[in-house]
């Protein structure tokens, strides 16, 4: 009797310990791996093309003392597509995540309900109705997203902001937006269509250290502030009502996550345009491998996403076509899509 | 152990987009007991606790915590008082039980302290006092309602608040798991001191566990007292527009409402 009235404070506290050790150690586990896969899939990428580098010549090149060819090829022509590929996968995946798990709806991701499509629509408009090139596009493409995003917020806003509200909104304004893209197009001079096709698609083949830096620098600024808000992402996944008694200011706190999510997709579009489905999927594999909010997995899982559909598009392809990255992201994602919606429950709640 | 608080309104109108629900209500929530809120359907029950519990801001009239306005009180310190169980909180997929009641510690966490000891040992506490500390690795979605349920409860009590709030915490439940949650609660309520204060639909088992009853209809105050001054076949027929008779539980003596249909008269 003695034994059982002492023990409980500490053993009860260890097994709460025990069992938030065991999601963690799993969490760093499939982080660990995914991160290694995302270095091997890199490092074929650097070393495999039209010009092979083997990888003590990748290694010495990467260290700054390899051949001045090994040196063109790899850093100059290679790592630039790989990196931003990188970064640009991280910033879609995260905002697909911050979307999904903000409105509790895995259809909630910027690239199914419109924020992609504004951002594209921006920058196809600048490019063959104001004639603007580079960076300019890119600043488009940013304004876009955000005043896409601006307006489905405001239009589904009914004293406080339900998901699946702003998901069937979303949704409509994609198509709304697709409609003006499709106008643009075939308004457009056929060569001119060709260079605003990359805008529809999404690619990393003009990828430059310029985009690379703008993207990063953004990156630096964004990412931090996801690992603020998180803890406040957690609550809020509880519903409005949980949320609000564990006393979050629950409107300002989801305002600030969209703007965040917002953010990294239009800096990401900016920089390599829609490449479909990389929001859609990656935060829903990653919280298969691991339960909770998974930010660090499926922001991985979207950097590998990127990656290695990148080196499919231009090296695995039978016939040696090469496409654009988006086409291959966009082959693997629909297939979800549809598994998502046939499976989705009879009162149309998706979970 | 639970402080004593004073939770009550003053005069309080709440209202959904202009439509008004309860109007110039006063209540004064006993502290330490259990208060039981009932009434039909709509009479604004539900409203009231949402009210108290600071999810809607009285159009007029005030709701004090210790005499100072909840809407004046920093939010997270606020969560450190008074806790709340909505009707229908959400689980995210895959979270596990132990993850779930560790977001209970968000009132007390900061910006830059997300997480001590402390949290642990008050996650651990209220496992236990649920019974749900084997259940702390399992994902919360393969639980039954009724565990499901507990691991609700005890993400509250990690909250630790003084006074719990709970909308309708045995709806969708059996009746086997209705009783098993009220006998948690009333157990919290002995052992802790928590003022728990609680919406339900069912008139007998409100009876039964209430120390402090409150009839409502039509977003008023009927009457409220203790569930032997309170329930009484005027109140019912008044408050219900039903008839019935009121005996006494052959359980625990509390009064029982048998109601009468219109195929079965007494």
């Amino acid at each position: 009797m003695a034994t059982v009235a002492t023990r409980p404070e500490t053993s009860a506290e260890s097994s709460v310990v025990r069992a938030r050790r065991l999601g963690r150690r799993r969490a760093a586990i499939v982080s660990g791996v995914l991160a290694l896969l995302v270095l091997a899939v890199a490092a074929t990428a650097l070393s495999v093309g039209a010009y092979v580098v083997s990888l003590p010549d990748l290694l010495a090149t990467l260290a700054g003392v390899g051949e001045p060819r090994d040196e063109f090829i790899v850093l100059t022509l290679r790592l630039p597509r790989i990196l931003l590929g990188m970064l640009a996968g991280l910033s879609f995946a995260l905002a697909g995540g911050l979307f999904q798990s903000l409105l509790g709806n895995p259809l909630a991701s910027p690239d199914i309900i419109g924020i992609s499509h504004g951002a594209s629509a921006a920058a196809v408009a600048a490019l063959l109705i104001f004639g603007l090139s580079g960076l300019a596009v890119a600043g488009a493409a940013f304004v876009g997203a955000v005043v896409v995003a601006t307006a489905i917020y405001l239009l589904a806003w009914r004293s406080g902001l339900t998901g699946y509200r702003f998901v069937l909104i979303g949704i409509a304004t994609a198509f709304l937006v697709q409609g003006i893209l499709g106008y643009l197009l075939t308004r457009a001079d056929v060569r001119d269509a060709q260079a605003a096709l990359l805008w529809l698609v999404g690619s990393l083949s003009g990828a430059r250290w310029d985009d690379i830096l703008l993207l990063g620098g953004a990156l630096a600024v964004l990412v931090p502030l996801v690992a603020i808000l998180a803890p406040r992402l957690r609550v809020l996944q509880l519903g409005d009502q949980s949320a609000a008694g564990l006393g979050l200011a629950v409107q300002p706190s989801r305002l600030a996550l969209l703007a965040v999510a917002v953010g990294l997709t239009a800096v990401a579009t900016a920089a390599v345009g829609p490449i479909a489905f990389v929001a859609f999927v990656s935060a829903p594999i990653a919280r298969r491998m691991v339960g909770g909010l998974a930010l660090l997995p499926t922001a991985l899982v979207g950097t590998l996403l990127v990656v290695a559909s990148d080196f499919i598009a231009q090296h695995l392809l039978p016939g040696d076509v090469q496409v654009p990255v988006g086409i291959i992201t966009g082959a693997v994602g629909a297939p979800y899509l549809l598994w998502l919606l046939a499976t989705t429950n009879r009162s149309g709640a998706v979970r | 152990m639970s402080e004593p608080r004073e939770l009550g309104a003053e005069g309080i109108r709440l209202a959904y987009d202009g439509r008004v629900i309860v109007d110039d209500l006063t209540v004064s929530i006993p502290s330490g007991k259990t208060t039981v809120i009932v009434g039909p359907n709509a009479c604004g029950k539900s409203t009231l606790l949402r009210g108290l519990a600071r999810l809607m801001r009285p159009a007029a009239g005030r709701v004090l915590l210790d005499g100072a306005d909840i809407h004046s009180i920093p939010t997270k310190q606020l969560a450190r008082s008074l806790g709340l169980l909505p009707q229908q909180p959400l689980a995210p997929d895959g979270i596990t039980v132990a993850d779930l009641v560790g977001r209970g510690r968000y009132p007390h966490q900061g910006v830059f302290r997300q997480r001590s000891a402390g949290d642990d040992a008050a996650v651990a506490r209220a496992l236990e006092q649920t019974s749900t500390l084997e259940l702390a690795s399992r994902p919360v979605e393969e639980l039954s309602g009724g565990q499901r349920q507990r691991v609700w409860i005890a993400m509250a009590l990690a909250q630790q608040p003084d006074i719990l709030l709970l909308d309708e915490p045995t709806t969708y439940l059996d009746v086997a798991h209705q009783v098993e949650v009220l006998d948690l609660l009333h157990d919290l309520n002995k052992t802790r001191g928590t003022t728990v204060v609680m919406v339900l639909h069912d008139l007998n088992l409100a009876a039964r566990y209430a120390d402090h009853l409150i009839v409502m209809a039509g977003g008023a105050i009927v009457t409220e007292g203790t569930p032997a001054e309170v329930i009484s076949v005027d109140t019912v027929r008044s408050a219900f527009g039903l008839d019935s008779v009121v005996v006494s539980d052959p359980v625990c003596g509390s009064p029982m409402v048998i109601p009468f249909g219109r195929f079965h008269r007494a």
